[in-house]
Protein backbone atom coordinates (compact mmCIF):
# COMPACT_ATOMS: atom_id res chain seq x y z
CA UNK A 1 0.00 0.00 0.00
CA UNK A 2 2.51 2.31 1.15
CA UNK A 3 4.46 1.15 -1.94
CA UNK A 4 2.21 1.95 -4.56
CA UNK A 5 1.52 5.11 -3.06
CA UNK A 6 5.68 5.85 -3.60
CA UNK A 7 4.90 4.12 -6.77
CA UNK A 8 2.98 6.06 -7.60
CA UNK A 9 3.74 9.49 -7.18
CA UNK A 10 7.29 9.09 -8.47
CA UNK A 11 5.52 8.04 -11.75
CA UNK A 12 3.43 10.91 -11.18
CA UNK A 13 6.75 13.27 -11.27
CA UNK A 14 8.77 11.12 -13.99
CA UNK A 15 5.15 11.50 -16.68
CA UNK A 16 4.90 15.54 -15.93
CA UNK A 17 8.94 16.21 -14.91
CA UNK A 18 8.96 19.95 -16.13
CA UNK A 19 5.30 20.40 -14.36
CA UNK A 20 7.52 18.92 -11.13
CA UNK A 21 10.17 21.00 -11.27
CA UNK A 22 8.33 23.79 -12.62
CA UNK A 23 6.63 24.20 -9.16
CA UNK A 24 9.18 23.27 -6.91
CA UNK A 25 11.42 26.14 -8.40
CA UNK A 26 8.45 28.75 -7.63
CA UNK A 27 8.01 27.55 -4.51
CA UNK A 28 11.75 27.66 -3.96
CA UNK A 29 11.86 31.17 -5.13
CA UNK A 30 9.11 32.14 -2.78
CA UNK A 31 10.89 30.18 0.38
CA UNK A 32 13.83 31.83 -1.00
CA UNK A 33 12.88 35.41 -0.54
CA UNK A 34 11.25 34.35 3.13
CA UNK A 35 14.27 32.78 3.72
CA UNK A 36 16.81 36.10 3.20
CA UNK A 37 14.56 37.68 4.96
CA UNK A 38 14.72 35.54 8.01
CA UNK A 39 18.35 35.44 7.56
CA UNK A 40 17.78 39.49 8.11
CA UNK A 41 15.77 39.34 10.71
CA UNK A 42 17.57 36.46 12.41
CA UNK A 43 20.38 38.99 12.55
CA UNK A 44 18.49 41.69 13.68
CA UNK A 45 17.24 40.28 16.65
CA UNK A 46 20.68 38.98 17.52
CA UNK A 47 21.95 42.52 17.07
CA UNK A 48 18.66 43.64 18.78
CA UNK A 49 19.23 41.25 21.99
CA UNK A 50 22.74 42.65 21.95
CA UNK A 51 21.31 46.43 22.38
CA UNK A 52 18.20 44.84 24.72
CA UNK A 53 20.89 43.54 27.49
CA UNK A 54 21.68 46.62 27.89
CA UNK A 55 19.28 48.22 29.15
CA UNK A 56 18.88 48.89 32.51
CA UNK A 57 17.56 51.46 35.05
CA UNK A 58 20.05 53.50 37.13
CA UNK A 59 19.03 54.76 40.44
CA UNK A 60 21.34 57.42 41.65
CA UNK A 61 21.29 58.21 45.53
CA UNK A 62 21.55 60.69 47.72
CA UNK A 63 24.93 61.81 49.00
CA UNK A 64 23.73 61.55 52.32
CA UNK A 65 22.19 57.73 52.11
CA UNK A 66 23.07 55.77 54.80
CA UNK A 67 25.06 51.77 54.55
CA UNK A 68 21.78 50.94 56.46
CA UNK A 69 19.41 52.25 53.89
CA UNK A 70 21.67 50.61 50.68
CA UNK A 71 21.26 47.59 51.70
CA UNK A 72 17.65 47.87 52.26
CA UNK A 73 17.49 48.89 48.59
CA UNK A 74 19.53 46.33 47.57
CA UNK A 75 17.70 43.93 49.22
CA UNK A 76 14.32 45.08 47.90
CA UNK A 77 15.23 45.55 44.46
CA UNK A 78 17.10 42.09 43.60
CA UNK A 79 13.58 40.90 44.94
CA UNK A 80 12.03 42.25 42.14
CA UNK A 81 10.51 39.45 39.56
CA UNK A 82 11.59 41.42 37.08
CA UNK A 83 15.55 41.64 38.32
CA UNK A 84 18.26 40.01 36.94
CA UNK A 85 20.56 41.57 38.75
CA UNK A 86 21.97 44.84 40.30
CA UNK A 87 25.36 46.73 40.81
CA UNK A 88 26.30 48.83 43.43
CA UNK A 89 28.44 51.94 41.93
CA UNK A 90 29.53 54.02 44.60
CA UNK A 91 30.97 58.05 44.39
CA UNK A 92 34.58 56.54 43.87
CA UNK A 93 33.81 54.03 41.05
CA UNK A 94 31.53 57.15 39.16
CA UNK A 95 34.46 59.20 39.23
CA UNK A 96 36.93 56.59 38.27
CA UNK A 97 34.73 55.52 35.26
CA UNK A 98 34.20 59.20 34.03
CA UNK A 99 38.17 59.49 34.30
CA UNK A 100 38.19 56.53 31.88
CA UNK A 101 35.65 57.19 29.58
CA UNK A 102 36.08 60.99 29.30
CA UNK A 103 39.58 61.06 28.91
CA UNK A 104 39.64 64.85 27.80
CA UNK A 105 38.30 65.80 31.12
CA UNK A 106 40.66 64.21 33.05
CA UNK A 107 41.86 67.48 34.51
CA UNK A 108 38.95 68.69 35.33
CA UNK A 109 37.72 66.13 37.63
CA UNK A 110 41.44 65.74 39.34
CA UNK A 111 41.06 69.37 40.25
CA UNK A 112 37.78 69.05 41.99
CA UNK A 113 37.73 69.45 45.62
CA UNK A 114 34.94 67.18 45.87
CA UNK A 115 32.91 64.72 44.27
CA UNK A 116 30.05 66.06 42.49
CA UNK A 117 28.89 62.64 41.15
CA UNK A 118 26.43 60.24 42.44
CA UNK A 119 26.65 56.70 43.59
CA UNK A 120 24.24 54.63 41.70
CA UNK A 121 22.75 50.99 41.64
CA UNK A 122 22.46 49.57 37.83
CA UNK A 123 19.35 47.07 37.80
CA UNK A 124 19.80 44.96 34.94
CA UNK A 125 16.19 43.40 33.73
CA UNK A 126 15.49 39.56 33.06
CA UNK A 127 14.91 39.18 29.27
CA UNK A 128 11.20 38.74 29.74
CA UNK A 129 11.07 42.24 31.29
CA UNK A 130 12.84 44.39 28.80
CA UNK A 131 9.82 45.59 27.38
CA UNK A 132 8.87 49.66 27.61
CA UNK A 133 5.86 48.77 30.18
CA UNK A 134 8.59 46.94 32.74
CA UNK A 135 11.04 48.79 32.41
CA UNK A 136 8.97 52.03 33.13
CA UNK A 137 7.14 49.93 36.00
CA UNK A 138 10.72 49.25 37.82
CA UNK A 139 12.08 52.76 37.48
CA UNK A 140 8.83 54.13 38.90
CA UNK A 141 8.99 51.56 42.06
CA UNK A 142 12.55 52.45 42.63
CA UNK A 143 12.18 56.23 42.58
CA UNK A 144 9.80 55.66 45.47
CA UNK A 145 12.87 55.12 47.97
CA UNK A 146 13.40 58.76 49.75
CA UNK A 147 17.23 58.13 49.33
CA UNK A 148 17.07 58.14 45.42
CA UNK A 149 17.54 61.17 44.19
CA UNK A 150 16.64 60.58 40.64
CA UNK A 151 15.99 57.30 37.93
CA UNK A 152 16.89 56.85 34.64
CA UNK A 153 16.75 54.66 32.15
CA UNK A 154 16.72 54.98 28.07
CA UNK A 155 13.25 55.09 27.58
CA UNK A 156 13.27 56.18 23.64
CA UNK A 157 15.90 52.87 23.18
CA UNK A 158 13.73 50.67 25.30
CA UNK A 159 10.70 51.58 23.12
CA UNK A 160 12.46 51.82 20.03
CA UNK A 161 13.92 48.27 20.48
CA UNK A 162 10.44 47.13 20.95
CA UNK A 163 8.84 48.28 18.16
CA UNK A 164 11.58 47.23 15.66
CA UNK A 165 11.27 44.09 16.88
CA UNK A 166 6.91 44.19 16.94
CA UNK A 167 7.70 45.39 13.14
CA UNK A 168 10.09 42.31 12.27
CA UNK A 169 7.73 39.64 13.53
CA UNK A 170 4.58 41.28 11.60
CA UNK A 171 6.45 41.66 8.08
CA UNK A 172 7.63 37.95 8.61
CA UNK A 173 4.33 37.13 8.91
CA UNK A 174 2.48 39.03 5.97
CA UNK A 175 5.52 37.55 3.95
CA UNK A 176 5.06 34.86 5.00
CA UNK A 177 1.31 34.09 4.85
CA UNK A 178 1.55 35.69 0.94
CA UNK A 179 4.05 33.35 -0.27
CA UNK A 180 2.52 30.25 1.52
CA UNK A 181 -0.30 31.63 -0.42
CA UNK A 182 1.50 31.68 -3.73
CA UNK A 183 2.90 28.07 -3.32
CA UNK A 184 -0.43 26.75 -2.31
CA UNK A 185 -1.76 27.93 -5.81
CA UNK A 186 1.23 26.63 -7.42
CA UNK A 187 1.12 23.34 -6.25
CA UNK A 188 -2.39 23.26 -6.30
CA UNK A 189 -2.56 23.96 -10.31
CA UNK A 190 0.03 21.08 -10.44
CA UNK A 191 -2.43 18.53 -8.53
CA UNK A 192 -5.23 19.01 -10.20
CA UNK A 193 -3.23 18.70 -13.55
CA UNK A 194 -1.96 15.49 -12.15
CA UNK A 195 -5.80 14.67 -10.86
CA UNK A 196 -6.62 15.19 -14.67
CA UNK A 197 -3.86 13.30 -15.87
CA UNK A 198 -5.05 9.92 -14.22
CA UNK A 199 -8.97 11.08 -14.16
CA UNK A 200 -9.26 7.43 -15.69
CA UNK A 201 -7.38 5.55 -13.20
CA UNK A 202 -9.37 7.47 -10.43
CA UNK A 203 -12.59 6.43 -12.33
CA UNK A 204 -11.09 2.97 -12.23
CA UNK A 205 -10.22 3.41 -9.04
CA UNK A 206 -13.37 4.55 -7.24
CA UNK A 207 -15.08 1.71 -9.75
CA UNK A 208 -13.14 -1.42 -8.20
CA UNK A 209 -13.97 -0.12 -4.76
CA UNK A 210 -10.41 2.11 -3.56
CA UNK A 211 -10.70 3.87 -0.81
CA UNK A 212 -10.81 7.83 -0.88
CA UNK A 213 -7.68 7.74 1.42
CA UNK A 214 -6.04 5.59 -1.02
CA UNK A 215 -7.04 7.41 -3.87
CA UNK A 216 -5.41 10.54 -2.51
CA UNK A 217 -2.58 9.33 -1.34
CA UNK A 218 -0.03 9.05 -4.14
CA UNK A 219 -1.36 13.19 -4.88
CA UNK A 220 -0.37 14.10 -1.11
CA UNK A 221 2.53 12.41 -1.42
CA UNK A 222 3.38 13.79 -4.82
CA UNK A 223 2.75 17.58 -3.43
CA UNK A 224 4.82 16.72 -0.38
CA UNK A 225 7.83 15.86 -1.94
CA UNK A 226 7.38 18.84 -4.62
CA UNK A 227 7.14 21.27 -1.82
CA UNK A 228 10.23 19.34 -0.48
CA UNK A 229 12.18 20.03 -3.21
CA UNK A 230 10.87 23.59 -2.94
CA UNK A 231 12.00 23.93 0.42
CA UNK A 232 15.72 22.34 -0.16
CA UNK A 233 16.15 24.53 -3.24
CA UNK A 234 15.16 27.64 -1.36
CA UNK A 235 17.85 26.60 1.72
CA UNK A 236 20.12 26.20 -0.69
CA UNK A 237 19.78 29.03 -2.49
CA UNK A 238 19.40 31.42 0.60
CA UNK A 239 22.79 29.81 2.10
CA UNK A 240 24.20 30.42 -0.74
CA UNK A 241 23.22 34.15 -0.57
CA UNK A 242 24.27 33.91 2.86
CA UNK A 243 28.11 33.04 1.83
CA UNK A 244 28.33 35.86 -0.60
CA UNK A 245 26.72 38.73 1.62
CA UNK A 246 28.64 37.37 4.92
CA UNK A 247 32.23 38.65 5.03
CA UNK A 248 32.10 41.08 1.94
CA UNK A 249 29.32 43.46 2.57
CA UNK A 250 28.95 43.26 6.61
CA UNK A 251 29.39 39.53 9.23
CA UNK A 252 25.78 37.79 9.39
CA UNK A 253 25.28 34.78 11.38
CA UNK A 254 23.62 31.94 10.02
CA UNK A 255 20.15 30.75 11.51
CA UNK A 256 19.55 28.41 13.58
CA UNK A 257 19.40 24.67 12.37
CA UNK A 258 15.95 24.37 13.72
CA UNK A 259 15.15 27.73 12.00
CA UNK A 260 16.84 26.20 8.42
CA UNK A 261 15.37 22.73 9.07
CA UNK A 262 11.51 23.86 10.09
CA UNK A 263 11.79 26.32 6.66
CA UNK A 264 12.44 23.50 4.52
CA UNK A 265 9.92 20.99 6.44
CA UNK A 266 7.38 24.16 5.48
CA UNK A 267 8.24 23.61 1.95
CA UNK A 268 7.02 20.40 2.27
CA UNK A 269 3.83 20.36 4.83
CA UNK A 270 3.00 23.66 2.33
CA UNK A 271 2.77 21.04 -0.51
CA UNK A 272 1.45 18.93 1.47
CA UNK A 273 -1.72 21.19 2.15
CA UNK A 274 -1.97 22.46 -1.21
CA UNK A 275 -2.41 18.93 -2.73
CA UNK A 276 -4.90 18.46 0.52
CA UNK A 277 -7.13 21.77 -0.68
CA UNK A 278 -6.87 20.93 -4.45
CA UNK A 279 -7.81 16.98 -3.85
CA UNK A 280 -10.68 18.33 -2.25
CA UNK A 281 -12.13 20.68 -4.73
CA UNK A 282 -10.93 18.71 -7.98
CA UNK A 283 -11.04 14.43 -6.87
CA UNK A 284 -14.79 14.23 -5.84
CA UNK A 285 -15.82 15.90 -9.62
CA UNK A 286 -14.11 12.60 -11.08
CA UNK A 287 -15.93 10.50 -8.88
CA UNK B 1 -30.31 -9.01 -2.16
CA UNK B 2 -30.71 -6.04 -4.53
CA UNK B 3 -34.14 -4.33 -3.97
CA UNK B 4 -35.75 -0.97 -5.49
CA UNK B 5 -38.13 0.56 -3.38
CA UNK B 6 -40.47 2.98 -5.01
CA UNK B 7 -37.03 5.01 -6.06
CA UNK B 8 -37.21 8.01 -8.06
CA UNK B 9 -34.47 9.74 -9.67
CA UNK B 10 -34.77 13.04 -10.74
CA UNK B 11 -31.60 14.76 -13.28
CA UNK B 12 -31.38 18.19 -12.74
CA UNK B 13 -32.53 19.85 -16.42
CA UNK B 14 -33.37 16.42 -17.85
CA UNK B 15 -35.83 15.92 -15.11
CA UNK B 16 -37.56 12.49 -13.78
CA UNK B 17 -35.42 9.47 -15.07
CA UNK B 18 -36.91 6.73 -12.55
CA UNK B 19 -40.52 6.87 -11.34
CA UNK B 20 -41.51 4.92 -8.37
CA UNK B 21 -39.35 1.84 -9.90
CA UNK B 22 -39.32 -1.09 -7.10
CA UNK B 23 -37.95 -4.62 -8.35
CA UNK B 24 -35.76 -7.41 -6.00
CA UNK B 25 -33.22 -9.37 -7.76
CA UNK B 26 -32.55 -12.56 -5.67
CA UNK B 27 -29.10 -14.22 -5.01
CA UNK B 28 -27.86 -15.67 -7.77
CA UNK B 29 -30.65 -14.42 -10.39
CA UNK B 30 -30.20 -13.74 -13.92
CA UNK B 31 -31.67 -10.69 -15.17
CA UNK B 32 -32.41 -8.73 -17.96
CA UNK B 33 -32.98 -4.37 -17.70
CA UNK B 34 -34.45 -3.59 -21.46
CA UNK B 35 -36.21 -0.72 -23.07
CA UNK B 36 -35.67 1.85 -25.09
CA UNK B 37 -32.57 4.87 -24.95
CA UNK B 38 -33.44 7.10 -22.34
CA UNK B 39 -35.54 4.22 -20.56
CA UNK B 40 -33.45 4.82 -17.22
CA UNK B 41 -31.07 1.51 -17.63
CA UNK B 42 -27.99 3.02 -17.36
CA UNK B 43 -29.80 4.86 -14.10
CA UNK B 44 -30.97 1.45 -12.27
CA UNK B 45 -27.54 0.21 -12.49
CA UNK B 46 -26.16 3.45 -11.50
CA UNK B 47 -27.99 3.58 -8.59
CA UNK B 48 -27.67 -0.01 -7.35
CA UNK B 49 -23.80 1.03 -7.65
CA UNK B 50 -24.70 3.57 -5.72
CA UNK B 51 -22.43 5.83 -8.39
CA UNK B 52 -26.12 7.96 -7.71
CA UNK B 53 -28.44 8.62 -4.93
CA UNK B 54 -32.63 8.07 -4.97
CA UNK B 55 -34.32 11.56 -5.33
CA UNK B 56 -36.82 9.65 -3.38
CA UNK B 57 -37.14 5.61 -2.07
CA UNK B 58 -34.61 3.19 -1.21
CA UNK B 59 -31.88 1.03 -2.87
CA UNK B 60 -30.78 -1.58 -1.07
CA UNK B 61 -27.59 -3.56 -2.09
CA UNK B 62 -26.33 -6.74 -0.03
CA UNK B 63 -26.67 -5.17 3.50
CA UNK B 64 -26.35 -1.91 2.40
CA UNK B 65 -29.02 1.14 1.99
CA UNK B 66 -29.07 4.56 -0.13
CA UNK B 67 -30.46 6.08 2.94
CA UNK B 68 -28.12 5.33 5.58
CA UNK B 69 -24.73 4.92 3.19
CA UNK B 70 -21.79 7.41 3.87
CA UNK B 71 -19.43 7.79 1.43
CA UNK B 72 -16.95 6.02 3.41
CA UNK B 73 -18.52 3.12 3.01
CA UNK B 74 -19.15 3.14 -0.73
CA UNK B 75 -15.96 1.21 -1.43
CA UNK B 76 -17.17 -1.99 1.05
CA UNK B 77 -20.08 -1.97 -1.65
CA UNK B 78 -18.17 -1.90 -4.83
CA UNK B 79 -16.09 -4.79 -3.89
CA UNK B 80 -19.70 -6.73 -3.46
CA UNK B 81 -20.71 -5.22 -6.97
CA UNK B 82 -18.79 -5.99 -10.17
CA UNK B 83 -19.72 -3.53 -13.02
CA UNK B 84 -19.02 -3.53 -17.28
CA UNK B 85 -19.35 -1.30 -19.29
CA UNK B 86 -19.99 -1.02 -23.35
CA UNK B 87 -16.84 0.71 -23.65
CA UNK B 88 -15.06 -1.29 -21.57
CA UNK B 89 -12.79 1.00 -19.46
CA UNK B 90 -9.66 -1.11 -19.48
CA UNK B 91 -6.66 1.47 -18.73
CA UNK B 92 -4.99 1.79 -22.28
CA UNK B 93 -1.03 2.11 -20.84
CA UNK B 94 -1.70 -1.49 -19.11
CA UNK B 95 -1.29 -5.23 -20.25
CA UNK B 96 -4.31 -7.64 -19.47
CA UNK B 97 -2.88 -8.54 -16.38
CA UNK B 98 -1.65 -5.16 -15.52
CA UNK B 99 -5.15 -3.81 -15.56
CA UNK B 100 -6.09 -7.02 -13.63
CA UNK B 101 -3.56 -6.11 -10.52
CA UNK B 102 -4.47 -2.71 -10.43
CA UNK B 103 -7.71 -3.38 -9.39
CA UNK B 104 -6.36 -5.45 -6.51
CA UNK B 105 -3.43 -3.46 -6.02
CA UNK B 106 -5.39 -0.15 -5.07
CA UNK B 107 -7.91 -2.34 -3.03
CA UNK B 108 -5.27 -2.81 -0.59
CA UNK B 109 -4.41 -6.76 -1.39
CA UNK B 110 -1.47 -8.03 -0.63
CA UNK B 111 1.60 -8.04 -3.40
CA UNK B 112 1.60 -11.68 -2.61
CA UNK B 113 -1.33 -12.84 -3.57
CA UNK B 114 -2.03 -10.66 -6.63
CA UNK B 115 0.03 -12.73 -8.94
CA UNK B 116 -1.88 -15.95 -8.87
CA UNK B 117 -4.83 -14.09 -8.42
CA UNK B 118 -4.71 -12.48 -11.78
CA UNK B 119 -3.35 -15.54 -13.70
CA UNK B 120 -6.46 -17.13 -12.02
CA UNK B 121 -9.09 -14.56 -13.21
CA UNK B 122 -7.21 -14.50 -16.73
CA UNK B 123 -7.52 -18.86 -17.24
CA UNK B 124 -11.55 -18.12 -16.30
CA UNK B 125 -12.06 -15.78 -19.06
CA UNK B 126 -10.33 -17.66 -21.42
CA UNK B 127 -7.31 -15.00 -22.29
CA UNK B 128 -4.18 -17.03 -20.16
CA UNK B 129 -2.11 -16.51 -22.93
CA UNK B 130 -2.87 -12.88 -23.64
CA UNK B 131 -2.10 -12.12 -20.28
CA UNK B 132 1.06 -9.29 -21.56
CA UNK B 133 -0.91 -7.86 -24.34
CA UNK B 134 -2.18 -4.20 -24.27
CA UNK B 135 -6.25 -3.55 -24.88
CA UNK B 136 -5.08 -2.17 -28.08
CA UNK B 137 -3.84 -5.47 -29.09
CA UNK B 138 -6.94 -7.31 -28.14
CA UNK B 139 -10.46 -7.65 -30.09
CA UNK B 140 -13.37 -5.59 -28.24
CA UNK B 141 -14.90 -9.06 -27.22
CA UNK B 142 -11.02 -10.16 -25.15
CA UNK B 143 -11.04 -6.91 -23.64
CA UNK B 144 -14.59 -7.50 -22.52
CA UNK B 145 -13.59 -10.20 -21.33
CA UNK B 146 -10.71 -8.48 -19.56
CA UNK B 147 -13.09 -5.99 -18.10
CA UNK B 148 -15.25 -8.88 -16.95
CA UNK B 149 -12.75 -10.39 -14.90
CA UNK B 150 -11.72 -7.31 -13.53
CA UNK B 151 -15.22 -6.87 -12.19
CA UNK B 152 -15.27 -9.93 -10.24
CA UNK B 153 -11.92 -9.81 -8.90
CA UNK B 154 -13.61 -9.11 -5.48
CA UNK B 155 -15.84 -12.35 -6.26
CA UNK B 156 -19.30 -9.76 -5.72
CA UNK B 157 -22.80 -10.96 -5.38
CA UNK B 158 -23.62 -9.42 -8.65
CA UNK B 159 -22.69 -8.03 -11.67
CA UNK B 160 -24.28 -5.41 -13.44
CA UNK B 161 -23.48 -5.20 -17.59
CA UNK B 162 -24.80 -1.93 -19.14
CA UNK B 163 -25.05 -3.17 -22.65
CA UNK B 164 -21.31 -5.60 -22.58
CA UNK B 165 -21.89 -6.32 -25.62
CA UNK B 166 -23.07 -3.24 -27.75
CA UNK B 167 -19.71 -2.74 -28.96
CA UNK B 168 -19.56 -6.21 -29.83
CA UNK B 169 -20.06 -8.10 -33.37
CA UNK B 170 -22.41 -11.33 -33.24
CA UNK B 171 -19.20 -13.95 -32.14
CA UNK B 172 -17.67 -11.78 -30.13
CA UNK B 173 -21.03 -10.89 -28.43
CA UNK B 174 -22.35 -14.71 -28.26
CA UNK B 175 -18.96 -15.60 -26.14
CA UNK B 176 -19.01 -12.88 -23.91
CA UNK B 177 -22.79 -13.92 -23.06
CA UNK B 178 -21.54 -17.61 -22.65
CA UNK B 179 -18.99 -16.09 -20.24
CA UNK B 180 -21.81 -13.81 -18.11
CA UNK B 181 -24.09 -17.31 -18.27
CA UNK B 182 -21.25 -19.38 -16.62
CA UNK B 183 -20.63 -16.77 -14.26
CA UNK B 184 -24.13 -16.53 -13.13
CA UNK B 185 -24.29 -20.72 -13.40
CA UNK B 186 -21.54 -20.63 -10.49
CA UNK B 187 -23.69 -18.52 -8.25
CA UNK B 188 -23.16 -15.07 -9.14
CA UNK B 189 -25.93 -12.52 -9.98
CA UNK B 190 -26.25 -11.02 -13.08
CA UNK B 191 -28.08 -7.64 -13.66
CA UNK B 192 -27.51 -6.75 -17.96
CA UNK B 193 -29.12 -3.44 -19.71
CA UNK B 194 -29.67 -4.27 -23.32
CA UNK B 195 -31.19 -2.92 -26.01
CA UNK B 196 -31.02 -6.68 -28.19
CA UNK B 197 -34.93 -7.85 -28.42
CA UNK B 198 -33.53 -10.58 -30.46
CA UNK B 199 -31.13 -11.73 -27.34
CA UNK B 200 -33.90 -11.03 -24.57
CA UNK B 201 -36.09 -13.14 -26.25
CA UNK B 202 -33.92 -16.26 -27.09
CA UNK B 203 -32.93 -16.21 -23.82
CA UNK B 204 -36.51 -16.54 -22.33
CA UNK B 205 -35.64 -18.70 -19.35
CA UNK B 206 -33.94 -15.47 -18.16
CA UNK B 207 -35.86 -12.99 -15.89
CA UNK B 208 -36.81 -9.36 -18.02
CA UNK B 209 -37.34 -6.32 -16.22
CA UNK B 210 -38.78 -3.73 -18.73
CA UNK B 211 -38.40 0.31 -18.17
CA UNK B 212 -39.97 2.85 -20.22
CA UNK B 213 -39.45 6.59 -19.60
CA UNK B 214 -38.33 5.75 -16.34
CA UNK B 215 -40.84 3.39 -15.44
CA UNK B 216 -40.66 -0.37 -15.28
CA UNK B 217 -43.87 -1.66 -17.43
CA UNK B 218 -42.90 -4.86 -17.36
CA UNK B 219 -41.44 -7.58 -15.20
CA UNK B 220 -41.36 -11.19 -15.64
CA UNK B 221 -39.74 -12.27 -12.40
CA UNK B 222 -42.16 -10.47 -10.08
CA UNK B 223 -43.38 -12.78 -7.40
CA UNK B 224 -43.32 -9.73 -4.29
CA UNK B 225 -47.01 -8.35 -6.20
CA UNK B 226 -44.95 -4.89 -6.29
CA UNK B 227 -46.64 -4.07 -9.87
N1 LIG C 1 -25.98 12.40 -15.25
C1 LIG C 1 -27.15 12.76 -15.84
N2 LIG C 1 -27.52 14.05 -15.83
C2 LIG C 1 -28.67 14.43 -16.37
N3 LIG C 1 -29.51 13.60 -16.95
C3 LIG C 1 -29.23 12.30 -16.98
C4 LIG C 1 -28.02 11.81 -16.43
N4 LIG C 1 -27.98 10.48 -16.61
C5 LIG C 1 -29.13 10.16 -17.26
N5 LIG C 1 -29.89 11.23 -17.49
C6 LIG C 1 -31.19 11.25 -18.12
O1 LIG C 1 -31.97 10.24 -17.53
C7 LIG C 1 -32.75 9.57 -18.51
C8 LIG C 1 -32.44 8.10 -18.47
O2 LIG C 1 -31.11 7.90 -18.91
P1 LIG C 1 -30.38 6.49 -18.91
O3 LIG C 1 -28.97 6.73 -19.27
O4 LIG C 1 -30.66 5.80 -17.63
O5 LIG C 1 -31.12 5.75 -20.09
P2 LIG C 1 -30.76 4.35 -20.74
O6 LIG C 1 -31.98 3.52 -20.64
O7 LIG C 1 -29.54 3.82 -20.18
O8 LIG C 1 -30.54 4.77 -22.27
P3 LIG C 1 -29.54 4.14 -23.33
O9 LIG C 1 -30.18 2.89 -23.81
O10 LIG C 1 -29.47 5.17 -24.39
O11 LIG C 1 -28.23 3.93 -22.65
C9 LIG C 1 -32.41 10.22 -19.83
O12 LIG C 1 -33.42 11.16 -20.10
C10 LIG C 1 -31.13 10.93 -19.59
O13 LIG C 1 -31.06 12.11 -20.36
MG1 LIG D 1 -27.61 3.48 -20.92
Amino acid sequence: MAYYSVREAIAALRRAPGLAILSATSIGLSLFVLGIFGVAAYNLDVTLQAVERRVEVVAYLRDDISAAQLEVLQNDVSSFPEVESLTHVSKFEAMRNAIQQLEEFRDVFTDLEMNPLPASVEVRLRPAYRDPTSVARVAELIALYPFVEDVRYGREWVDKIYQLRRLGGAVAVILGVAFAVVAILIIGTTVRMAVLARREEIAIMRLVGATDGFIRRPFLLEGFITGLGGGLLALFLTYAAFLVVDGSLINLEWVPASWAGGGTLAGGLLGLAASGAALRRHLTTYG
Amino acid sequence: MIKLINVYKEFPRSGLALKNASFHLRKGEFAFLTGPSGAGKTTVLQLIHMAERPTDGEVRVSGFSSGRMRRRDIPKLRRRVGMVFQNFRLLRDRTAAENLAFALEVTGARRSEMKAKVQRLLAHVGLAARAGAYPDELSGGEQQRIAIARALIHDPVVLLADEPMGNLDERAARSVFELMRDINASGTAVLMATHDVELVRRYSQYRVIELSEGAIVYDSGNSDGVL
